[in-house]
């Protein structure tokens, strides 16, 4: 661990495959910002590779003053155990007060690896941060500008907000999707900090054999209309509808885990929890109930129509617009009034 | 020959079957809303290392850190078909988070010296997905996530196929290494008849002392004693036994804390009724054209 240093850099993991900048990392430079201007302090992207110092002038545009770039190699492939050895080693050179890792796959890989090993504490999947004080009660010592990581827990039920005011740094993975997309500005420029990165093949504690990496069928967060189905869709045939729809209103399709588990979609298209967290200016839930898990990777839509037979179905609470029926008459009735205004 | 494969698992609260109130009125979490389970993903990861045995011979270990209440679990696993289980249970590990876990488990996990270490990827309860890597950073060893397939064990190394979620990996790596998996790895096997009517006596020390509580007629110690001699009695382990050092484990231990618990309130935002005929259907696409949502 590091002391407490209030001075101390916002830092985000600048996650990168083949010299191709993830969306995540960029999603967490607009929170970065926002709390690097509470805090007074400069943000900074943290990127690690091969041969990736072309990436330093997009990470500029999204918002960072400073991009520490360590180049090796023995980096080229994302690895455990070498991206751990480097990132330790810049966190103890300049003691950053908040580090940041979106919780893709390799940030869940990472993150915890790093945290263990400088002893601070971590906390997973935050769907929000903010700056904030807490009190020990019993002692009555107040701790000012701390991170504030906000979390889902127990299945999404409750809301949790775990701080760290002692071992830092504070270091949190963040959901994909949760956070807007910085408006690039071309006229940011970041000042690059070269790294000297010292690697050698017994820090790769792995050996990538083989490796295919696909695109996802969808890109459902990139959609400004998302039209999903779940289980009350009734069967693959019917989902048909929800293709339909989505086709007509130029929206990319969704579905619920129920849906995805029951073989109507892919499961590429799955929203929620354990999917993907979608915030677009219209959802359309056909024959979703609105479990919590769903209801936490869309409630943040802008405007969201429920059409469910049940009228309790708790998809209803969140709703702008309630419509109670049979999802095989009212979608073919949207599609007519659709064609017929547009 | 053969391997000897530590799993990691955990009691979970049935985060998907909640009952009732989530929390109590006072903002703790309501226990007795919450069903406990053998956390999903760690049954998958029993499965990959009972395969491991199946075809290669060895042992299987379950271990698990938690109340006494928590070898429920454990006798689990051993119907399964775990070979033995251990649990680590000690007042000094509560509010414990993962850094804390990772390392009391660590400490487990030496005692037994395995060749590999295996656990679910994640569990329901937190959904971090940090014990699995923080437990290999303590025991400075190799960490392979999202296992989906073992494709090769030749003694000293293992070759795995990883789910990355937009793609897949195969990986070398020697042993010993931890292996976090996933639910698409495999299909968990049900519990064997015979195992489950040899183990469903087994107990741990803890559950005996709880049991002593209500009724004073019972002597741990010689129903502790009998068990072992009959294979049923349930490794317990606390912190001394395990050498832990203090300063790592429990409260202090753990530099997360709670600022903050709600339950989620579902805001019910100003709602429309659309009945459902043509011309409300119609009177509401015209209203998302205008403010333009659509179109």
């Amino acid at each position: 661990m590091i002391e407490v240093n209030k001075q101390g850099e916002v830092w985000v993991f600048a996650e990168q495959h083949g010299g191709k900048l993830e969306e995540v990392p960029v999603e967490l430079m607009s929170k970065g910002r926002e709390l690097a201007n509470t805090l007074k302090v400069p943000l900074a992207a943290v990127l690690l590779g091969g041969q990736v110092s072309e990436l330093c002038e997009r990470l500029g545009h999204y918002g960072a003053d400073k991009v520490y770039l360590a180049e090796h190699p023995l980096m080229e492939h994302y690895q455990t155990s070498s991206y751990t050895k480097v990132f330790c080693g810049l966190i103890e050179k300049y003691k950053p007060q908040i580090v940041l890792f979106g919780a893709s796959p390799c940030g869940r890989d990472l993150a915890p690896r790093i945290a263990s090993q400088m002893k601070a504490g971590l906390t997973a999947d935050c769907t929000d941060l903010q700056i904030g004080s807490h009190e020990i009660k019993s002692t009555g010592t107040v701790y000012d500008n701390l991170l504030l990581q906000i979390r889902p827990a127990f299945g999404g039920n409750i809301i949790a907000t775990i701080i760290n005011y002692d071992r830092w740094p504070q270091m949190a993975t963040v959901r994909e999707g949760v956070m807007p997309m910085p408006t690039p500005n071309i006229k940011n420029k970041a000042q690059v900090i070269k790294e000297t990165v010292h690697l050698s093949q017994s820090d790769l504690a792995i050996e990538i054999l083989a490796e295919h990496r696909q695109q996802k069928k969808v890109n459902l967060k990139a959609s400004r209309i998302i039209v999903a189905g779940g289980a009350g869709v009734g069967s693959k045939e019917n989902f048909k509808l929800i293709w339909d729809l989505a086709h007509c209103l130029g929206a990319a399709p969704g579905a619920t885990r129920a849906a995805v588990d029951l073989g109507f979609i892919d499961r590429d298209h799955q929203i929620g929890q354990t999917g993907t967290t979608v915030r677009p200016v219209l959802y359309v839930a056909a024959g979703i109930s609105g479990a919590i898990q769903h209801q936490a990777g869309m409630s943040d839509s802008q405007k969201i129509i429920a059409i469910n037979i049940d009228p309790q179905a708790p998809i209803f609470n969140i709703a702008h617009y309630k419509i109670v029926g049979d999802l095989t008459q009212v979608i073919p009735m949207m599609i007519k009034a659709i064609k017929e205004k547009a | 020959m053969g391997y000897h494969c530590v799993v990691l698992v955990k009691q979970v609260p049935d985060t998907k079957r909640i009952t009732g109130q989530a929390m109590n009125e006072d903002g703790t979490v309501n226990r007795a809303a919450l069903p406990a389970i053998f956390n999903p993903e760690d049954l998958h990861a029993l499965e990959m290392a009972l395969d491991i045995k199946d075809k290669f011979g060895g042992k299987v270990t379950a271990m698990t850190m938690g109340l006494p209440t928590a070898a429920t679990v454990l006798r689990e696993a051993l119907f399964c078909g775990a070979d033995q289980a251990v649990l680590i249970t000690d007042r000094r590990c509560a509010a414990s988070d993962t850094l804390a876990t990772s390392y009391i488990l660590s400490c487990g996990v030496r005692k037994l010296n395995p060749d590999i270490i295996l656990c679910g990827r994640q569990a329901i309860d937190g959904d971090t997905a940090q014990v699995g890597p923080q437990t290999a950073e303590k025991l400075n060893l190799p960490q392979v996530t999202y296992v989906e397939q073992i494709i090769k064990l030749d003694g000293k190394t293992i070759i795995t196929r990883r789910n990355l979620g937009n793609g897949w990996q195969e990986v070398k790596t020697k042993l010993p290494a931890l292996l976090t998996v996933v639910d698409t790895a495999n299909e968990p096997r049900v519990p064997r008849a015979l195992r489950l009517m040899k183990y469903k006596t087994a107990k741990c020390r803890g559950e005996i002392e709880a049991m002593a509580k209500t009724d004073p007629s019972i002597d741990v110690d010689a129903v502790c004693k009998e068990l072992d001699s009959k294979g049923l009695l349930i490794q317990q382990w606390d912190l001394d036994y395990l050498n832990a050092d203090l300063r790592w484990c429990g409260r202090d231990g753990s530099p997360t804390k709670v600022h903050r618990i709600q339950s989620v309130v579902l805001t019910a935002k100003e709602t429309k009724e659309i009945p459902p005929t043509q011309a409300s259907i119609e009177a509401m696409v015209h209203e998302l054209i205008v403010d333009h949502t659509i179109g």
